[in-house]
């Protein structure tokens, strides 16, 4: 019997769930492998009967984490779609200015009605089992890590930085030019994307397990360039993965 | 008799983001009827203070993965409108090719897996497959085509990495170029098909219409989507930097919404006031659609937005033929590998807008003189359509009373539809509370 999947949106661009619509005549393969029995965006119908969770954007409120934990109780599996799920994302950016200057800043003299906390990863609230990374998400690794739960086996992610794709796509290093790029602690996967098309690496996979920060910072001192703009760059999407360093 | 109806839609489905439709009659009166927002905040015009110029379109892309390339794009023209860099004839042509491409991939989606049920009497796509494969393959075909474009253009279809200030970090081949012109040209059959299917059920569409003012870029010699004065249906055109005297924001009592109005009670901005405003400027084919569907200015009934939005995917497919026609007859100018236009950065304030697929957008940044930014404000089409979608509720659901419960809601979820809110898009936190 073919597994049931469901998918739902946190805070977010809704961007990973426009890239499995952008799969196009892919969709139906994605639809012989999966019966897909909630999906806000683009039908009507829904059950809270589901094998596999597909969960886009951030936690940020407290509301929010009731919903992920009914999530988690209804699915056997439960898969973080995008950055903002898997690290916390360009949300985490406001992670560095206190609430009241975020809520001031947006709301004024409303802020008080705002309900919100430090934007996080849906793992900082439930057990995640399968991570799709990337700002946006690659399609192809998408239908990888589908493939691989509904046969039951742990899908493949690359553990080492974009620098190792980088470097094979023949890209001359951002360093060299001059500018700073994430790329040497940034998880691979996305065969250096942003790179190929002429700019840096900005982080959105997150940080590998074990990155090595020394080296990077000894990159910095080889290219003149400063700590701040290495701390700069970091808080893009390393925000809580760095616990707000 | 008189009836009670209670109707509580907890997550408006098919629409980008959460929104609720609350409705309650008692013997025939209508004691409560509200489009509600329940969209976690965001907090975009804090997060970009402190960031420096050349990250911000960067950031603010991710307001709204459907239209990342027309929030990149304002974003870009308010920092150039800031600091007064130039941008190159080519690097226009291939922005607006940009801006083309997302308004197709947006309205197709819109048009085909979220209107499109409703027409064909089911709850979502999923069933077209079996019931209406060769329709749902040229709709998957159409917006295939419009993500290719914009591949070919920006490097990806989502959140694009080749735009930048000043102009473009890679510009695309022309061999890549002519291949998609080829594509677009095919793409003209099977816009007419889509035209055919949607003629034999427009009818679906409920008859209603309520009179409201359309606001929409405007310029004179093309129908506006990257650039243009501020245009409307009941006033005479402004320049963008007066931007706030036409989405004046303000407060509902009770409530933490933030609506924008003009000069009524609310307006209404998108593909529908791009039409009423611009028609004139639509291109001929584009026209010949429209004429179809008895579709001219000005017309004030909301569903019709979706039947707009299809006459610009015609137009905007015209139009990227004729961009790229243009390119070829300018030839392209290569630029260096990863180019960065020679930029002096210094303070100052800009607004940059764009029509983004739901409707004009707004970008204002200020800098200081290390191009740090010091202050940011977006305003987003589906907040300004918000308070209009109130207005017609108020005024349809009187109209659809005698009629079952399950059919106004029906009714009532297909006049949110016709928007295309994106309300994820929404960077303030809206909760209308309508009594």
């Amino acid at each position: 019997m073919k597994l049931k999947g469901a998918f739902f949106d946190f805070a977010g661009c809704e961007g990973d769930q426009l890239q499995v619509a952008n799969l196009e005549e892919d969709l139906l393969e994605l639809l012989d492998l999966l019966e897909v029995v909630s999906f806000r965006e683009i039908m009507k119908e829904h059950s809270d009967e589901y094998d596999i969770a597909f969960v886009e954007g951030s936690c940020t409120r407290f509301e929010d984490e009731e919903r992920l934990r009914q999530i988690r109780h209804n699915a056997k599996l439960v898969v973080a779609l995008g950055s903002c799920a898997t690290i916390g994302g360009i949300n985490s950016l406001r992670n560095y200015k206190s609430l009241d200057e975020v809520k001031d800043t947006v709301y004024g003299d409303r802020a008080d009605m705002i309900s919100t906390y430090e934007a996080r990863p849906i793992d900082a609230v439930i057990r995640v089992d399968a991570y799709v990374h990337g700002c946006p998400i690659d399609k192809a690794e998408f239908l990888h890590v589908v493939k691989s739960l509904v046969l039951g086996k742990k899908p493949e992610i690359p553990n080492y930085p974009v620098c190792v794709e980088c470097k094979k796509n023949e890209n001359i290093c951002a360093f060299e030019r001059g500018e700073f790029c994430v790329g040497p602690v940034t998880r691979a996967g996305c065969n250096s994307c942003c790179i190929n098309e002429g700019t840096i690496c900005w982080g959105c996979r997150g940080l590998v397990d074990n990155p090595n920060e020394d080296a990077h910072k000894e990159v910095l001192e080889t290219y003149g360039l400063t700590v701040d703009e290495a701390i700069n760059k970091f808080r893009l999407y390393f925000g809580w993965q760095r616990g707000g360093e | 008799m008189k009836e009670d109806i209670t109707i509580a839609v907890h997550y408006v489905t098919r629409v980008e983001g959460h929104g609720n439709i609350y409705v309650n009659v008692k013997n025939g009166t209508i004691e409560k009827c509200e489009w509600n927002i329940s969209e976690a905040p965001r907090f975009f015009e804090a997060m970009v203070v402190g960031r420096k110029w050349n990250e911000l379109h960067h950031i603010t892309s991710r307001i709204c993965g459907i239209c990342s390339i027309g929030h990149t794009l304002a974003s870009l023209k308010a920092t150039e409108a800031a600091m007064g860099i130039p941008v190159s004839e080519q690097d226009l042509r291939l922005r607006k090719l940009a801006l083309h491409a997302e308004n197709m991939q947006s309205h197709m989606l819109h048009i085909g897996y979220l209107v499109l049920p409703d027409l064909l009497e089911t709850g979502s796509v999923l069933p077209l497959v079996a019931s209406h494969p060769e329709e749902l393959k040229t709709v998957i075909r159409l917006h295939r085509l419009a993500n290719e474009v914009s591949t070919v253009v920006c490097g990806r279809t989502t959140h694009p990495q080749r735009l930048i200030p000043g102009g473009v970090s890679k510009v695309p081949k022309m061999d890549e170029l002519t291949t998609i012109k080829k594509g677009l040209y095919d793409a003209f059959a099977d816009l007419d098909t889509l035209v055919d299917l949607f003629l034999q059920v427009v009818d679906r569409f409920p008859d209603f219409s309520r009179e409201t003012e359309f606001i929409a870029l405007t310029a004179p010699d093309e129908y506006a989507l990257y650039d243009g004065l501020i245009g409307s249906t009941d006033t005479e055109s402004a320049p963008v930097t007066e931007y706030l005297s036409y989405t004046r924001e303000y407060m509902v009592p009770q409530s933490t919404a933030k609506w924008a109005k003009h000069v009524r009670e609310s307006c209404m901005v998108g593909a529908l006031a791009r039409l009423n405003k611009n028609y004139e400027k639509l291109s001929p084919r584009a026209k010949k659609v429209a004429s179809l569907f008895d579709l001219k200015p000005v017309c004030h009934n909301p569903f019709m937005n979706t039947i707009a939005q299809l006459v610009e995917v015609v137009h905007s497919v015209e139009g990227s033929v004729r961009l790229i026609t243009e390119i070829e007859a300018a030839g392209l100018d290569h630029v260096p590998e990863y180019n960065r236009p020679e930029i002096c950065v210094k303070a100052g304030r800009g607004v940059g807008a764009v029509e983004v697929p739901r409707g004009i957008l707004f970008h204002d940044y200020t800098y200081d003189e290390n191009g740090v930014c010091t202050a940011s404000n977006c305003v987003i089409p589906t907040n300004v359509n918000h308070g209009n979608i109130q207005r017609d509720m108020e005024e349809f659901v009187p109209q659809l009373l005698g009629k079952s419960q399950k059919e106004i809601e029906l009714a009532l979820e297909m006049l949110v539809r016709a928007y295309d809110p994106c309300i994820s898009c929404s960077t303030h936190y809206l909760e209308v509370e309508f009594k």
